[in-house]
């Protein structure tokens, strides 16, 4: 990548740490971003399995400049990590702004509720509510799980704080957190009917942008986002497509076994036939973006590189994402 | 029923080592259903701690007993003489029959012979599946008769995570997806607009969360 692209983005994104330290009332970074019109770009961090302050700071400094925010993962496939938002403070310090992801798993409502009162006061303002991969998959598979609320009931709740001004319990809040509030949506998991019928209930309890599931199979997205213009969604919520970049033939294989992922044969056989795996699976994911972002009603790419950290600026440099805007 | 299975043989011998003579209480109620408690299965593991404390030259007297239920104190009462001079009873009731017999039988220690699983059906001969946690407020005229609470792995109210695949739980291709079983069920039933609705968050008071439970119907109460 071009230094002096770089360090153009780093300059622009100056303002932005600011105001992301301080914690004001305003917008977050990626909610202007969306809401200009700009096609958003983001990528994920995932904390550390230690008590390590300066890999966040790394990553988010590899991060700085090139994407208009990075989620923060809470304790993803359950393996126990540092805190998401001890760690998305720590991103923020670095002039990066974080997508808090919180997960129903480990927490029950007065902890959610309250760890994300210190999030806002930390000056956090993007916080993706998932349900959280189930503890047997973890390295603590001997734990109890909450499931408290689920994940709708915590689009609800945030936005509850946020517009209605009250805990989850009705009682008023003086300084309420005022999140943008992000769920995430699979087109491809089944059954389809009742999926869709979840991704509504996801915008219409508050979410305000989707981070999708990874998309390989772009066809079946098409008819998928079809369905999400035709009933106005993608007006009522920022759509954000997922982008898994893949390092090998294993990788790739993996990822085609997971629940609710769908991967297409021929992107299996190109990295069996290519000569340079890494090569080939930075070349599907490019092309991938490519395609994605021509459909209308996709506002931003979500990059997710589990694994591959090191790619996403090469990828964000070739799919000509850079500069980022500054708003 | 109350679902439940005997402990493995070698784990009760060792709590029982300190005795010379116990009675095996079966239970003649839900444990007796699902094979893991009843006359028969009591029998059975009287016959094998015998056969135990005689590899080790050190016989154990076991008197095998049925009340009709460990979880009434009538029932109870009907087998206090055959405990009598026994110096600890082996209980092969669910927890709540074990803890009931340690009520009455002050003086004995009362040990358990099961784990107590879940509350559940006969799903086919032999298997026995979880259905009903007791949460104490029933939602399933809203979910075609399938519970959420019990049978979605993570408890969701509003629909599947991203983990239902093929109609299975990603947690194990054993389980099935207890939101495709409510989604297939609605669909039949022409009901699919009760999806649509934001269920809120549960209160759960009513469950085990409350404290320990108490039910009264006051117009029997003495």
């Amino acid at each position: 990548m071009s230094q002096e692209l770089r360090k153009d983005n780093i300059d622009k994104n100056e303002t932005g740490s600011v105001e992301a330290k301080t914690g004001t009332k305003a917008a977050s970074h990626l909610q202007k971003v969306l809401e200009a019109g700009h096609f958003s770009v983001t990528a994920e961090i995932g904390p550390p399995m230690s008590a390590n302050a300066d890999f966040v700071r790394n990553k988010a400094r590899e991060l700085l400049g090139l994407v208009d925010a990075a989620n923060i993962t809470d304790n993803q496939t359950a393996v126990v990590r540092m805190s998401s938002i001890a760690a998305a403070y720590l991103v923020q310090q670095e002039g990066l702004e974080a997508v808090v992801q919180m997960t129903c798993r480990d927490r029950n409502r007065i902890a959610i509720q309250s760890d994300l009162l210190g999030a806002y006061a930390l000056g956090l303002k993007n916080v993706l509510c998932l349900s959280g991969d189930h503890q047997s998959f973890g390295n603590h598979p001997e734990s109890k799980n909450v499931y408290d609320i689920d994940s709708i009931q915590l689009i609800n709740a945030l936005r509850g704080m946020k517009e209605e001004k009250v805990f989850i319990n009705g009682k008023s809040i003086k300084t309420p957190p005022e999140f943008f509030i992000g769920a995430t949506a699979n087109p491809f998991a089944d059954p389809e009917e009742l999926q869709f019928i979840r991704f509504v209930k996801k915008i219409r309890a508050g979410a305000r942008f989707i981070q999708t599931q990874a998309i390989y199979d772009v066809e079946r997205f098409a008819r998928w986002m079809e369905k999400v213009r035709k009933e106005g969604l993608h007006e009522k919520a920022f759509i954000l497509a997922g982008i898994l970049v893949n390092k090998s033939l294993k990788s790739i294989e993996m990822t085609k076994m997971v629940a609710g992922m769908a991967v297409p044969d021929i992107f299996i056989e190109r990295m069996a036939r290519a000569a340079s795996q890494e090569e080939e699976g930075v070349k599907i994911a490019l092309e991938l973006i490519d395609e994605i972002r021509k459909i209308e009603g996709v506002k931003g790419i979500h990059i997710m590189a589990v694994g591959w950290e090191s790619i996403v600026p090469v990828i964000i440099e070739r799919a000509g994402f850079l500069p980022r805007p500054a708003v | 029923m109350i679902v439940a299975e005997q402990k493995p043989v070698e784990e009760i011998i060792r709590y029982l080592d300190k005795f010379n003579k116990i009675a095996v209480a079966a239970c003649g109620t839900c444990v007796t259903v699902c094979m893991a408690g009843g006359e028969k299965e009591a029998l059975t593991l009287a016959s094998a701690l015998r056969i135990k404390r005689l590899e080790q030259e050190r016989p154990l007297e076991v008197k095998v007993v049925t009340p009709k239920r460990q979880c009434d104190i009538e029932f109870l009462d009907d087998i206090a003489h055959e405990i009598g001079d026994c110096e600890a009873i082996l209980s092969l009731g669910c927890g709540a029959g074990v803890q009931f017999m340690a009520e009455k039988f002050k003086e004995k220690p009362v040990l358990p012979g099961l784990n107590t699983k879940f509350m559940g059906v006969t799903r086919d001969v032999g298997i026995w599946t979880e259905m009903c946690q007791g949460c104490g407020d029933c939602i399933l005229e809203k979910t075609g008769g399938v519970c959420p609470v019990t049978r979605c792995s993570k408890s969701n109210f509003n629909g599947p995570c991203g983990g239902s695949s093929n109609g299975k739980c990603e947690i194990n291709p054993g389980i099935d997806c207890g939101w495709q079983l409510i989604y297939d069920r609605l669909k039949a039933l022409g009901m699919l607009e009760n999806l649509y609705e934001i269920m809120p968050p549960k209160d759960w008071r009513s469950s085990r969360d409350g404290g320990p439970r108490k039910v009264e119907k006051k117009e029997v109460v003495l």
